[in-house]
């Protein structure tokens, strides 16, 4: 392959190299779906067994992504060298570009689009979608309740979760890992787990009857009346959010732990040098040198908080005045399957989002200078 | 308590570390006794329902499932709820099923970022900032927004309900924050070893598997725990791609489905939620260390 070329060799090489580039750009997309085509068929169609088809499907998902991989790479080096050279990382990044494509951003502009439309996506309705989302009694309450999500869960998440880090950092070593372990272990859980577990625990008999959720059995034992927990509006929102407090409160002990044990020992003993006692380097020295990494912590919490849908659609559906954006989309979309509305209420999402992704993207730039 | 701090210091005076002392363990008190609560919060709920999921269905619903620990041995503990949950309302089914959606929905947007990523790292062709910037974009769009298009070209292409389409949608969704991470991690490796391979003879194909995935090994487990368990306890995605049709259903969707429908049945629901978190559960204490790695990095996920 040490050929040198020759002139006209060259130049035929630079004149087919780009339309070939961008041919291969988009038959290496194209190869991958049919070929996944073809085989769907066979788990979709067959009669099989569901072991069967069980062992087809991973050896499919599994394997298959590998051999069109490798049978593309390989078609790509029976090329000369130069265009070998030119195609080869199209092969590599081209699935990624396309899946991307398909699935995120050819979507993510349809949805804006289907917006503006009626709700069988068939006649143009200009901003009444947006209208609703701003007006409609349902969705005031709605936007409400999301607000208090969004402002309740980050705050007291990561209060809690520093709190924590501080107080464990206090203790031997040994505890301190099972303390942590503990608190974080609701992360392994789904929402629809938790959402179980909370249900359990907000469980309410009338009065008269054994109560065997444990929230009503300790306010009965105490002499109180029990209480409808999920149906007392709007109080019936805090016990909604408190699960996600719950579930959220160890990611955010795990990083700020690691920043408090950052903060320089000197500047601690300085701080106690000057008589300061623990509360008052605890605000004074230790969150303002942390402070980073609170507002990123919040930030990150503030986001899963925005999108969850599972918590308010497993334990009420919406009623009761609990709805939150996330979980009417889901309902707007997929059960009155209003594809405007739902649509509406995606982009709304994606509005909110949009700060945090410009400053991801110069943030990047800035870290690659 | 605050008796013994005042009297130490007039018993005698050369032996002021005694009062210090206990002044330090009354101080640590309130802390622990706040912490206790705190834990207890965490666990007690858990605990409630993993104790619950052994009672018969009488016993759930005539007393507190706290009232066991004053009778731990003579107490009645069943295994029928978790059969019962397993074959006559199909957790098994589910269970089955959502290993068969999750495993490939973490290999696969694994493979496809780990070639973009090296592509993007150490492979030089035009377009490659613009795509890595595009990446980073999409890292918090919200899932929401390719729903709605995404169902109407599946149900068009009778791909709804079939696990090639909730695999290609998970890819979806996940790849952005796997070529991410993959890319942080593989543009990481020093210059030197990937140039001494490639002047060694070695293709792209061939530096790529055998020594660029290798030394990723941290970064792809990471990932694949994160995704894994992002999959497993994903509703949404599996609600609106596959339904909560028997033969379809995941775990996730057939819990949900079941506090809908039998939402006073504790001994089901209960024993049906832990059936859901064996798995999770499993990799987290086996796991712990490449868990928690995992849980961090993926936590911008759009």
């Amino acid at each position: 392959m040490a050929q040198v070329p020759n002139k006209n060799n060259r130049l035929f090489e630079i004149f087919a190299a780009t339309p070939t580039r961008i041919a291969v750009s988009l038959i290496v997309p194209v190869v991958t779906f049919l070929v996944l085509q073809w085989s769907f068929i066979f788990m979709r169609d067959s009669e099989a067994s569901k072991f069967l088809i069980g062992i087809v499907a991973l050896t499919i998902g599994v394997g298959g992504v590998w051999v069109l991989f490798a049978a593309t790479n390989n078609l790509v080096s029976l090329l000369p060298t130069r265009m070998r050279d030119l195609l080869r990382p199209f092969v590599f990044v081209g699935p990624a570009v396309a899946i991307l494509l398909f699935y995120i951003i050819f979507p993510a502009l349809r949805t804006i689009y289907l917006s503006f439309m009626n709700r069988t996506s068939t006649e143009f309705v200009g901003l009444r979608n947006y209208e609703f989302v701003f007006t409609d009694p349902q969705m005031l309450i709605i936007l409400r309740n999301t607000l208090l999500w969004v402002l309740i869960v980050p705050f007291v998440a990561v209060a809690m979760g520093l709190l924590i880090a501080v107080m464990t950092d206090r203790l031997k070593p040994g505890w301190e890992k099972i303390v942590k372990s503990l608190i974080f272990l609701p992360m392994a859980i789904s929402f629809v787990g938790a959402s179980v577990i909370w249900r359990f625990v907000y469980y309410y008999q009338p009065a008269g009857y054994e109560q065997i959720g444990l929230l009503n059995a300790i306010v009965t034992a105490f002499g109180g009346e029990p209480v409808a927990w999920l149906i007392n509006r709007p109080w019936n929102n805090f016990f909604l959010l408190f699960i996600m407090i719950w579930l959220q409160t160890g990611f955010a002990m795990v990083i700020q732990s690691a920043a408090v044990k950052g903060v320089p020992s000197s500047l601690l003993e300085a701080a106690r040098i000057d008589g300061a006692g623990e509360i008052r380097i605890f605000f004074n020295v230790t969150i303002p040198y942390i402070k980073g990494t609170i507002l990123t912590v919040m930030t990150t919490i503030l986001f899963m908080v925005l999108k969850i849908f599972d918590i308010v659609y497993v334990m009420t559906s919406g009623n009761y005045d609990t709805g939150i954006v996330a979980s009417r989309m889901y309902k707007e979309a997929f059960i009155y399957r209003n594809f405007g509305r739902g649509s509406a209420l995606a982009v709304f999402l994606f509005i909110v989002v949009i700060p945090f992704m410009i400053r991801n993207i110069t943030q990047m730039r800035e870290n690659r200078r | 308590m605050s008796d013994t701090t005042m009297e130490t210091p007039q018993v005698t005076i050369n032996k002021p570390p005694a009062s210090v002392k206990v002044q330090r363990i009354l101080k640590g008190v309130p802390m622990r006794l706040v912490l206790l609560a705190i834990i207890l919060i965490w666990v007690v709920p858990i605990l409630g329902l993993l104790v619950s999921s052994f009672r018969t269905p009488e016993a759930i619903n005539n007393t507190g499932w706290w009232t066991v620990f004053g009778s731990l041995f003579t107490a009645e503990w069943t295994l029928s709820n978790y059969i019962s949950v397993l074959y006559a309302d199909f957790m098994g089914l589910a269970f089955l099923n959502s290993v068969l959606v999750t495993i490939p929905s973490t290999v696969i947007p694994i493979t496809i970022a780990a070639f973009a990523a090296y592509a993007i790292a150490w492979m030089d062709f035009p377009g490659r900032e613009a795509i890595f910037v595009i990446i980073v974009g999409l890292l918090v769009v919200p899932l929401q927004m390719a729903l709605i298009p995404v169902l109407k070209i599946y149900t068009a292409n009778q791909l709804n309900g079939t696990y090639l389409g909730i695999w290609l949608a998970h890819t979806g969704f996940g790849l952005p924050l796997a070529t991410y991470l993959l890319f942080g991690y593989i543009s990481g490796i020093p210059k030197e070893i990937i140039e001494s391979a490639h002047a060694d003879g070695a293709t792209p194909w061939m530096s790529f598997t055998r020594l660029v995935l290798p030394l990723s090994k941290p970064a792809i487990a990471s990932f694949a725990i994160f995704q894994f368990l992002w999959v497993w306890n994903d509703l949404l995605v599996a609600l609106v791609f596959l339904g909560t049709k028997k033969e379809n259903a995941l775990v996730t969707t057939r819990l949900a489905e079941m506090v809908g429908s039998r939402g006073q049945d504790w001994h089901v629901l209960t024993s049906g939620a832990f059936l859901t978190m064996i798995m999770p559960l499993i990799i987290f204490f086996s796991l712990q260390r490449y868990f928690v790695r995992g849980m961090m990095a993926g936590s911008v996920k759009g």
